[in-house]
């Protein structure tokens, strides 16, 4: 048996297709993305009878007479054809923009999605500094709600009918029923005005500037997001033990005579977790995005309320960028999801 | 193999038969009732023999072979009489002493080699673990051991393998697999549960030479359990029947085919299609179905269904017949045994 210390990689060719694959399928969806984006916010109103003026209005100040309006829908490529606007739309988030706005020429670096309306800035620069707020309240609070609610759940699932899984339960049926702008407004009065335990809400420090302080601001969002949806995987994950420890599998792990935590960590958890894993990335691809309630709960500088901000004020490349934006994290999250589920369930390898 | 510390404290009513099962009961509350799937089975088996447990679903064969793993064990079952294995009492014996003995003096094998197998690992790593738990030695060698193994039970090509997981083999080869897994660690008693129900035809009778092949070849005293008399045909020296958690019937496989005295395995004989027998001939099934065992018939569980009942004022319905001590052939069955006899020769011989 001279072939037994090679190990033979697990076929590698099939592998790499099935990466392929999906990167092309994520390339495609969101290929499809821009194009829904970009029909909703430039081809519906001119089916709804907006002129080429009428959507440069949007550009200008409320005072602009109709040739202003014209030259402003020129310059703006309004009169060109529908497919060449959406190229120069593509071609500004992947390459940049200049923008010819009258003597100078301005450039907009790529990912270039505009000015805003408002403030005038550019809107990608906005959208990083929000993504560090949304990212450090959705990867925080991810890591608390994967440890407490999978553990909870495991240990229900473990003692089933126990006083510890009824109790449990109890807290996880408030966790997914309470909504967070009430969970979130309860902890606030509690913990930051009557104990000043925690940041009152509306400060945000970036980790690189101080960590203690970022931390800080943040554990108070943290807790009460997870709270919310680690009730949903504790309940999630108690059924996919309860389902996995009775099978069959598990009863030949333990005809070996493997001790009762390998046999709960390694054949049972393995296979539950699977389940949590699918929706664990669709989460936090959607908070990724924009945690809309917890960010306007707690005031927090985030991509959530930068999109409420923008659909307010009508503040259209605002609006643009983020939704671009959210819609990239979910795909790429459940690109992540598809390739991790390859690598947890080898079945998955061949279909 | 090195010798396994012996935990338990040997008593002096100890047996000398290597496995001996001593008034095992198995039974499980639930909310509808007390559910007695064993109740009261006594057996013992010596290494290099292979006793056929057969029965119908229900009757407590599997129950009994999970008992004597100890995989009932910290569950809710409630479970009374002794279980002995080479001189150790397992059923009073703590959960981490039979975890021990577990795959390493005792294994077994499942009916259904695909859900009993981790669809999540691949064959060989699920043969290493089994070996590392109880050898404590490198992931290599142990992987070496691991396609020796598979190399054993007939796997072509075993070091390539080794690497595939479950969904990957047929199912004649998944059983193969979890045979290999099962003998690890050279196991003294194994135990196979329904070894061949889920596989084709063709396939069956491969495994069931496996099997004796590798009894012969490691030793081991093999409890075989099974629906299907043509497999215990095939490979049991002595043969135990049930029926609602008790046994009926008790005997070597030569006795029980030749003169089966309880109309239960009367019943098992006469459903079970053979080769050599005319196809025009109907098959005779056992009428109704097994009992329910929370609430089993009085006296004979057998009764209700059992063409002889209160045979010449036999108190079937009221008293539990019994297997009787000491016997080579045992069978709980209030006929007197000349009239069995007599009964089988007249009645059933003549339809099998």
């Amino acid at each position: 048996m001279a072939g037994g210390a090679t190990r033979r990689p697990p076929r590698p060719n099939i592998v790499l297709r099935y990466v392929i694959r999906r990167l092309l399928a994520a390339v495609l969806l969101l290929f499809v993305v821009s194009v829904v984006t970009f029909g909703i916010f430039f081809y519906i109103p001119r089916l709804a009878g907006a002129s080429a003026e009428d959507l440069a209005s949007r550009y200008v100040g409320k005072t602009a007479n109709e040739a202003q309006l014209r030259v402003m829908a020129d310059k703006l490529g309004f009169y060109d054809p529908l497919y060449v606007q959406y190229g120069r739309f593509v071609k500004g988030i992947v390459l940049g923009a200049n923008y010819n706005t009258g003597p100078t020429t301005v450039r907009c670096p790529a990912p270039c999605f505009g000015y805003s309306f408002i403030t005038q800035n550019p809107v990608w620069p906005d959208l990083v500094d929000r993504m560090r707020v949304t990212g450090s309240l959705a990867v925080g609070a991810a890591i608390i709600w994967v440890l407490f609610g999978v553990s909870t759940g495991v240990l229900s699932a473990l003692r089933k009918g126990s006083i510890f899984d009824r109790m449990a339960m109890g807290t996880a049926l408030a966790g997914v029923s309470l909504p967070i702008f009430w969970t979130g407004l309860l902890t606030l009065s509690i913990f930051s005005y009557r104990m000043h335990l925690t940041a009152p809400g509306g400060s945000y420090t970036p980790i690189t500037e101080n960590p203690a302080e970022w931390a800080y601001d943040l554990i108070l969002p943290w807790i009460t997001l997870a709270f919310l949806i680690a009730a949903a995987y504790a309940r999630l994950t108690r059924a996919g033990m309860l389902e996995t420890m009775g099978e069959d599998y598990i009863r030949t792990a333990r005809a070996k005579g493997l001790p009762e935590r390998t046999v709960v960590v390694k054949h049972g958890l393995r296979a539950a977790l699977t389940p949590i894993t699918t929706i664990f990335g669709l989460d936090l691809g959607l908070l990724l995005g924009g945690a809309v309630l917890t960010e306007s709960t707690f005031s927090l500088p985030g991509m959530g309320k930068y999109a409420i901000d923008a659909i307010v004020n009508n503040d259209l490349p605002k609006v643009l960028g983020v939704t671009m934006v959210g819609a990239t994290f979910i795909i790429f999250a459940n690109l992540i999801v598809d390739l991790l589920y390859a690598v947890i369930d080898p079945r998955v390898r061949l279909s | 193999m090195t010798a396994l510390p012996q935990l338990a404290v040997t008593r002096a009513d100890a047996p000398t038969r290597f496995l001996e099962v001593r008034g095992l009961r198995v039974h499980f509350p639930t909310d509808d009732g007390l559910v007695k799937s064993v109740d009261g089975v006594s057996f013992g088996l010596e290494r290099r023999r292979t006793l056929g447990i057969v029965g119908e679903s229900g009757s407590g064969k599997s129950v009994t072979s999970l008992a004597i793993m100890g995989l009932h064990k910290g569950g809710s079952a409630r479970i009374s009489g002794e279980i002995w294995l080479d001189g150790q009492e397992l059923v009073a014996a703590d959960q981490e002493t039979v975890r021990l003995l577990r795959g390493r003096k005792m294994a077994m094998i499942f009916q259904d080699p695909l859900s009993s197998m981790h669809p999540y690992y691949s064959i060989g790593a699920q043969i290493v673990e089994a070996y590392r738990i109880h050898h404590n030695v490198s992931k290599q060698v142990a992987r070496r051991h691991a396609i020796e193994l598979l190399d054993r039970v007939g796997i072509p090509q075993p070091a390539k393998r080794v690497n595939d997981y479950p969904h990957q083999f047929s199912g004649g080869m998944r059983q193969r697999a979890m045979i290999a897994m099962a003998l690890s660690n050279n196991p003294e008693l194994l135990i196979a549960d329904e070894p061949t129900t889920a596989l084709d035809v063709t396939v069956q009778a491969q495994i069931l030479d496996l099997i004796r092949d590798l009894q012969e070849e490691y030793g081991s005293a093999v409890i075989i359990i099974t629906h299907d008399l043509g497999v215990v045909a095939e490979l049991a020296d002595d043969i135990f029947v049930m029926y609602g958690g008790k046994a009926v019937e008790y005997g070597t496989a030569a006795d029980l085919f030749a003169r089966p005295e309880h109309p239960y395995t009367w019943g098992l004989l006469g459903s079970m299609p053979r080769m050599d027998r005319d196809v025009r001939d109907r098959l005779i099934p056992i009428k109704g179905s097994p009992p329910s065992l929370i609430t089993l018939p009085s006296g004979c569980a057998f009764h209700p269904r059992c063409p002889y009942a209160e045979l010449d004022g036999i108190p079937c319905k009221t008293v539990v017949p019994t297997l009787g001590e000491g016997d080579r052939h045992g069978v709980a069955c209030h006929i007197p045994p000349p009239k069995r006899r007599e009964l089988f020769a007249t009645d059933i011989a003549p339809h099998l």
